[in-house]
């Protein structure tokens, strides 16, 4: 059984994330990135279901620029078998994404698509959905719990006030949550295997896939900064202070 | 934001932009290591150290390692991370692929090490004793001895100690009385009985792995007196069998642990050979030549050390920064509405400025001398490794020495950033000041390092090594006076100034070496503390021209972060003008300040 991984070279969490000055986007010159951590959770229960004997291969791949390249250098040492990275210097939109992870999916013939349900970038939370619509699979967003039993997979998903179990019938699409596990730290032994795994590199014009962005951004602009708050004398004017000021309850 | 997060970027501009990465990668053995997958090392080794040993370091210093009647505890959490690091394949990561390493060269190793110890010195004391017993057993161990320890104490199952210390033997090995003597039980094939006691033993005891692998001298019973009857025995906490598993206990035991100023969580034991019928113990090497062979290590121990001073001053520097960013106290001196964070008042800015100007400094200058060991030791050309063998002999004691009294300095203007917080144990800048404070005794106190310089490095061989060194910051000078730029200028007229006085002193003192033996060594720590500023002042107007190169570059349109180099040239001015100007005064202290030291008779003390 072939898992497939996405992964997404993201501004690292622990940067505060600044607006170019132009307004045009977030600045990333210079920047620390790494791999989105919900796709490295993603990754993470690839490895495990290697090495609990249910999955045989695990193909990262990524879509983006070329120093996506240590992204997928990580992948490799986390654990993954080979890469593929799909490599532009266009903006990606979540349907492009969704469009070149079809057409390696179709390539690659996985039995699952496992990645975040989101990347902390842009935070789209739209690309395991598309993928799964157009492949025409079955998908469970949102995992908190994973069990691959034959030609079934079972998906604890965390939703609205509380856990949802679905079985899907694989092929499935996959996107994960934060409690689904805890991803292990790079071993140096793996580092050094990393370098010698294979890492393909292709262009998506040869996979057929139009990436021009459907939508058009116009601004981008820091969120206002937080006023000072005040201290209140007591709850009544808490209460008070809610209702007319806030607004916040009747 | 993480309370320690590894300098990634400063590190990989030393390796990559003032070493030059390319120079070790074309060494034999070191082809695979490319500076991308260094930098990939470095960046999963600063994960794990700041995720997983920087948030034991407080309650470890909180908690210290307990004894309880032979047994030893480290603090909770220690043996987790330890399992972690372990199977993270750091332990390995600079021994021979041969008993289970990765083989990489010490421009890799020493910042992965430098992290480690930025993160939590007490915990990274254990692995750096190991690796020196590994080294001695790589040198001189025979090959059944090797096969029977080196695979175990590579991976870090089984840990090492360096048992050299006695009660009456610190400083002055030659009064070592513990006893050696020959064996014959069948059950342990060739082997000694060791009989004595040993203090200071670093990891001596403690629940981290299965077995403790002790080096240790002692004397046989024929031995000659003093320093030439010395041999060095390897004595394992429980005896290993023949098939690789673990046998008997050995007569082996820690009778206590130090209470300390500092480095709570690493146990300092005091350990009793012989209490029975006497520890098991194999020789390594010949009988008598321990010494020599502790010596052979010693550069690589107090290598390791210096690095101490290097990682503590980071850490205090990170969090003085931290607080300096977010207290929030008195007007701008130049007028402000409000009151303001501390880090816009120009005392605490000096205060910052030389906390990052000295680490920037230290780390250049001991990453240097990493780069320079890989050379001395792999390069395929005899000269080119003589040529850096000399170098790293003649900087080691500077970068011990020097790295690790500055740390303390480091420290110290830490704690004084945070005002009277500093003083109170709760944010942790006080903890730094405490374990910064033993990197100056153990490996040789800063007075045998300054003792070693002016006697063994520079006035035994004339000053050869400390003309070449000066010849070579001489032609960095001449660059940055040619550079035409104002800065960079200063910062060559600023090394011009400190690298005459080192000339002046190392004259002065391969001439008076004879003659006056007691005045030079009179002013030998000012000379180490002078050679320090020199070199570190050397590698810092080096990156400044670095970072100006790299400037014009990115104005013409090139890639590059123009903040990270404008800061290296602010840093290398600051260094010229804060540190580097104090190298005239401590040439007056070198080369006249004996009459003063030497001044008193005893009797008028």
């Amino acid at each position: 059984m072939k898992v497939l991984v996405p992964v997404k070279r993201v501004v690292d969490y622990n940067v505060k994330v600044r607006v170019k000055a132009d307004g045009t986007g977030v600045e990333t010159a210079n920047v620390k990135m790494s791999m989105n951590p919900f796709d490295e959770i993603a990754l993470e229960e690839a490895v495990r279901l290697k090495e609990a004997g249910k999955a045989t291969e695990i193909i990262a791949v990524s879509c983006g620029v070329q120093a996506s390249q240590e992204t997928l250098r990580t992948a490799l040492a986390i654990g993954a078998d080979r890469a593929v990275l799909v490599q532009t210097d266009a903006e990606l939109q979540p349907l492009a994404v969704a469009k070149l992870l079809c057409a390696v999916a179709k390539k690659e013939n996985p039995t699952i698509v496992l990645m975040g349900k989101q990347a902390i970038d842009d935070d789209c939370n739209q690309t395991g959905q598309m993928f799964a619509a157009l492949m025409g699979w079955a998908q469970g967003t949102f995992a908190s719990k994973v069990i691959v039993d034959g030609d079934k997979v079972s998906v604890t998903r965390e939703i609205d006030g509380g856990l949802e179990t679905v079985s899907l019938k694989l092929p499935a699409a996959i996107t994960v949550d934060l409690r689904l596990n805890e991803p292990r730290y790079v071993t140096l032994p793996n580092i050094m295997k990393a370098k010698k795994k294979p890492l393909e590199v292709l262009a998506p014009d040869a996979l057929g896939v139009d990436i021009t962005p459907r939508i058009a951004t116009l601004k981008v602009e820091e969120p206002p900064k937080r006023k000072a708050g005040v201290k209140v004398p007591d709850a009544k004017t808490l209460v008070e202070k809610l209702k007319n000021e806030a607004k916040v309850i009747q | 934001m993480p309370d320690y997060t590894a300098p990634i970027r400063d590190m990989t501009f030393v390796i990559d932009e003032l070493v030059g990465m390319d120079s070790i990668s074309r060494l034999p053995g070191c082809e695979e290591t490319t500076s991308d997958l260094v930098t990939q090392i470095l960046e999963e080794c600063g994960r794990f150290s700041s995720e997983v040993l920087a948030p034991l370091n407080q309650p470890g210093d909180r908690e210290g390692s307990s004894f309880d009647n032979g047994k030893v505890t480290t603090p909770a959490g220690f043996k987790e991370a330890y399992l972690q690091f372990i199977q993270g394949g750091w332990n390995a990561l600079q021994f021979p692929a041969e008993f289970g390493g990765q083989g990489l060269p010490r421009i890799v190793s020493t910042p992965v090490t430098e992290m480690c110890k930025s993160a939590n010195m007490s915990f990274a004391l254990c692995p750096l004793l190991t690796g020196g017993a590994i080294e001695a057993l790589l040198l001189r161990g025979a090959e059944e001895i090797k096969r029977m320890f080196l695979p175990k104490m590579v991976e870090g199952a089984w840990t090492g100690t360096m048992n050299l210390t006695e009660p009456q033997a610190g400083s002055d090995l030659a009064l070592i009385k513990t006893r050696a003597v020959p064996a014959t039980d069948p059950e342990f094939g060739s082997h000694y009985r060791l009989f004595g006691q040993k203090i200071f033993i670093t990891y001596g005891e403690h629940d981290l792995a299965e077995n403790i692998i002790h080096l240790v001298l002692a004397r046989t019973p024929e031995a000659p007196e003093g320093v030439k009857g010395i041999s060095l025995f390897i004595v394992p906490k429980f005896i290993v069998n023949k098939d690789g598993s673990l046998g008997k206990r050995n007569d082996v035991q820690c009778a206590s642990i130090e209470h300390k100023m500092g480095i709570h969580a690493s146990p300092t034991a005091v350990m009793l050979f012989g209490e029975k019928d006497g520890a098991v113990g194999y020789l390594v090497g010949e009988e008598n030549r321990g010494l020599e062979y502790m010596f052979i290590m010693m550069n690589a121990a107090r290598f390791a050390v210096g690095l101490e001073g290097v990682a503590i001053s980071e850490r205090a520097y990170q969090r003085a920064l931290a607080y300096a960013k977010e207290r929030i106290q008195s007007r701008d001196v130049a007028g402000s509405d409000k009151s303001v964070p501390i880090i816009r008042h120009p005392d605490v800015r000096r205060m910052l400025m030389s906390m990052k100007a000295h680490t920037e400094a230290m780390r250049a200058l001991q990453y240097v001398v990493a780069a320079s060991m890989d050379i001395a030791r792999l390069h395929p050309d005899r000269d080119e490794r003589r040529r850096h063998q000399a170098f790293v002999d003649f900087m080691i004691p500077v970068v011990k020495g020097w790295n690790t009294e500055t740390g303390i300095e480091m420290a110290s203007i830490g704690i004084q950033v945070h005002g009277g917080m500093g003083f109170i144990e709760e944010t942790g800048a006080a903890q730094y000041l405490r374990d910064a404070r033993i990197a100056t005794i153990y490996e040789g106190t800063t007075g045998i390092q300054a003792n070693d310089l002016v006697g063994r490095k520079l006035a035994r061989e004339g000053g050869v090594t400390a003309k070449v060194v000066i010849g070579t910051i001489r032609a960095v000078e001449t660059e940055l006076a040619q550079a035409g730029n104002s800065a960079l200028t200063a910062i060559g007229e600023s090394l011009g100034r400190g690298t005459s006085a080192l000339a002046e002193c190392a004259e002065w003192i391969t001439g008076n070496y004879k003659a006056d033996i007691r005045a030079v060594h009179a002013g030998a720590v000012p000379f180490l503390k002078l050679t320090g500023i020199v070199c570190g002042g050397w590698q810092m107007a080096r990156a400044a021209l670095v970072a100006r190169k790299k400037l014009d570059a990115i104005r013409k349109g090139g890639d590059g972060d123009a903040a990270f180099y404008e800061a290296k040239i602010g840093t290398a001015l600051f260094y010229a003008d804060h540190v580097l100007s104090q190298a005239g005064g401590l040439r007056d202290v070198v080369v006249r300040g004996a009459r003063g030291v030497m001044a008193l008779a005893e009797e008028q003390f």
